[in-house]
């Protein structure tokens, strides 16, 4: 079996998004895995449970009752030190909510796909983040690949991030419903060697603070009192919780520096929290995430044809936010419109924007973000829309006068 | 049965791996029960425990009584986390061999498997994860104050049937026998060497075990907590608690049971209830409806081991 795997050799593969999902785990060599279908994660799972029966994954498959259970797996797993792997979408994310919490509090360096769909009902089946946006403060990371390459890519540098000792926290690599999952794309491939030199090997004796063995007795997660000054000093939930937040700011350097470490190995780079899109000039700068990155480059061409300074940035990395980049950034780029499938109900923007927001406000520039909703539901975001979008931030730069009402994109009248 | 004599050679026996000054409360049949299974399964034993009393009684960090590995757990997430260890064992077995004999036990309480966990145990049980699970039933949501469960059995009072439960107890054992497991066994505190035995007997079985414990709670029934064991005792001689084992299909009574299918020679169920607070105020006529289930449960059984033999 062992030589099997090992017998993957670098190639080119025309692969589906969800694909590149299942050979990133297979690369990453995991193993556990547990899963529950759902569209549109399901050709995940699929070619996974083909490759662990081929004899070409040598991974424990448990194929569990629902989501909850699918968690409540990869958490027992993970505190046994091993590597693990699923994928879900829309409502069995919402369905494992609470372990996802979980997860992120005892500090597994768990990997999700997470093939975004709209949140029910009705229901939808369709390219939206509302799903992982409202697991937005369970402590895991998120990630968005905007194709199907930086979706192999960024899985395999996931588990480099997670299981670093400074970090260890869980992560999700998002991508769009069918607009990702479901579409074709050749996707390039390293010799296994080269990922297997690339990855941590997964320690023996497992990891010192999560581990399961007779021999080193530990209680998990016991109960703990508020405590306080001159109260009971042995009481540290506060202080785990802030442990987490503090993992969140490690990891920004090492997201950078796997990043460039990919590039120097395998020769492919997608940005590091960021990537930049033709900004050095820009005076305006589309934010997006997912599919909608990549296509606005198209609609940045378009405009620069015309003589228009502007520029895109792909959110590759949302949690932990890139605050230092986009503070950088705001010191010549007026205003970030920042376009997304996903809605802050009750304040305006989508979830994204709202963030952007927060960490800009004390900027001494005051640059100005721009929420636009778009594309929600899997709707069709045409770069005519992103055009349309970076005009009127363009306007706003030039005359300096913010728009305050929210810009719906692609409503129906 | 084990003799005390016999027991008290086996060295493992001997051994406390729920050390002296947990947080239990005086007389809890749980605690009594998990010490028992311990002394059965040994060092070498993965414990998960979802949200229940054994959340609490094993002490407020940093203070922890089991001497085993034990993982507190969200409260429907039991028997799927232990499927997620046992396999996480197999990986690890496959680079350090010694993690062979490692036997993974879910602790749950009635609620966290009754109820919320009943999802997550079926599936476990259908997909036949190599553990034991230990239903330890004190009859209602302890930790939180005594609410209900669908373990309560008709009749109690609890904090959210103040005038009684409407309702019958599930019969959680028999739902699991009907998974087709290996084993499936019911024990009560107030017998803990017919417990211990059992986990002996589960721990040699491959597969998905099933023990369902009766565990009397002094605060929850409200009895003096001097009295957990004498009420265990009375709950299996009234008929109200069936101890029996199902191995590969073949259902046995076990203990003072085998003794009881002949209904002259069960005590009549007052003798049960009269002992305890949240019976207090159950009227003469749901006493007789109890007393028509408990009669009932028998003739089941009845019919089941006929049809066996
Ligand atoms: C999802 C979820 N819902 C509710 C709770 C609150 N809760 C904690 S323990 C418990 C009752 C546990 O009852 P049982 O399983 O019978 O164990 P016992 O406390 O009686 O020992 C409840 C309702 C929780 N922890 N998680
Ligand atoms: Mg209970």
């Amino acid at each position: 079996m062992t030589e099997l795997r090992s017998e993957l050799k670098e190639s080119v593969r025309i692969i589906s998004g969800n694909a590149a999902c299942a050979w990133a785990a297979r690369y990453a060599r995991v193993q556990v895995i547990s899963a529950y279908p759902i569209t549109p994660q399901t050709t995940i799972v699929e070619k996974l449970s083909d490759f662990v029966e081929n004899g070409e994954l040598d991974a424990e498959y448990i194929r569990v009752e629902s989501e909850h259970s699918v968690m409540a797996c990869l958490i027992g797993a993970s505190y046994n030190g091993v590597r693990t792997y699923s994928a879900t979408s829309g409502q069995g994310l919402a369905y494992m909510h609470e372990m996802l919490h979980w997860a992120a509090g005892a500090r597994l360096p768990i990997v999700m796909g997470i093939v975004d769909r709209g949140m029910a009902p009705p229901w939808n089946i369709w390219a939206d983040h509302q799903d992982v946006l409202a697991a937005r403060d369970t402590g895991w990371m998120i990630f968005f690949a905007s194709n199907h390459q930086e979706i192999f890519d960024t899985t395999i540098q996931m588990y480099k991030i997670c299981e670093n000792p400074n970090v260890f926290l869980p992560a999700f690599v998002c991508l769009g419903g069918f607009i990702m999952s479901h579409t074709q794309q050749p996707v390039h491939m390293p010799d296994q060697s080269l990922v297997d030199e690339f990855l941590p090997e997964v320690p023996k004796n497992g990891w010192p603070h999560f581990f399961l063995d007779p021999d080193r007795p530990i209680t998990h997660g016991n109960l703990q009192n508020p405590g306080g000054p001159n109260i009971d000093p042995s009481c540290w939930y506060y202080e785990y919780r802030y442990l987490i937040q503090k993992a969140h700011e490690n990891a920004k350097q090492v997201i950078i520096d796997v990043a460039k470490e990919y590039q120097k190995k395998f020769g492919i780079f997608h940005g590091d929290l960021i990537e930049k899109y033709k900004c050095d000039d820009a005076e305006v700068a589309l934010v997006s995430i997912g599919s909608l990155a990549d296509q606005a480059k198209i609609a940045v061409d378009n405009m620069r044809e015309e003589g228009y300074k502007v520029g895109a940035i792909k959110l590759r990395c949302y949690k932990p936010f890139p605050t230092e980049q986009f503070q950088e950034l705001a010191k010549k780029i007026r205003v970030f419109p920042v376009m997304e499938r996903s809605m802050a109900f009750g304040l305006i923007g989508g979830i994204v924007s709202i963030d952007l927001k927060a960490i800009l406000y004390q900027h001494p520039k005051h640059p100005f973000v721009l929420p636009v909703i778009a594309g929600v539901g899997g709707r069709d975001v045409r770069v005519e829309d992103q055009i349309e979008v970076l005009k009127t931030a363009v306007e706003m730069a030039e005359t300096n006068e913010f728009k305050t009402e929210l810009i719906v994109s692609g409503l129906h009248e | 049965m084990v003799k005390l004599k016999e027991l008290i050679k086996d060295p493992v026996a001997g051994e406390e791996y729920f050390l002296k000054g947990n947080s239990s409360c005086a007389g809890c049949g749980g605690e009594l029960a998990f010490r028992w299974i311990m002394k059965a399964l040994g060092k070498r034993t993965i414990v998960v425990a979802p949200a229940s009393c054994f959340n609490v009684t094993i002490g407020l960090y940093p203070r922890a009584g089991p001497a085993i590995p034990y993982l507190n757990m969200a409260f429907a997430a039991g028997a799927a986390t232990c499927s997620g260890i046992v396999a996480g064992l197999a990986a690890r077995k496959k680079l350090d061999p010694s993690m062979e004999d490692i036997t993974v036990l879910c602790f749950a309480g009635d609620g966290g498997t009754i109820d919320i966990g009943i999802q997550g145990l079926s599936g476990a049980a259908e997909r036949g994860t190599d553990f034991i699970y230990i239903c330890y039933d004190n009859e209602a949501y302890m930790n939180t104050g005594t609410q209900r469960s669908g373990g309560t059995p008709f009749g109690a009072w609890t904090t959210t049937t103040p005038t009684g439960k409407k309702e019958h107890k599930k019969n959680v054992p028999m739902i699991m026998a009907a998974h087709g497991i290996p084993y499936v066994a019911t024990a009560c505190a107030g017998y803990p060497l017919d417990l211990y035995q059992k986990v002996l007997k589960a721990k040699k079985i491959k597969g998905t075990k099933y023990i369902h414990v009766l565990a009397p709670c002094a605060p929850g029934w409200r009895f003096p907590t001097e009295q957990a064991i004498e009420v265990g005792r009375k709950a299996v001689q009234t008929g109200m608690w069936i101890l029996y084992e199902i191995e590969d299909g073949k259902m046995t009574l076990s203990g003072p049971s085998k003794n009881l299918l002949d209904k002259k020679n069960r005590k009549p169920i007052e003798e049960y209830i009269k002992l305890q607070g949240r019976f207090r105020n159950i009227s003469p006529e749901d006493v007789k409806v109890l007393q028509k289930w408990v009669d009932r449960q028998w003739e089941d059984l009845k019919i089941r081991l006929a049809c066996q033999s």
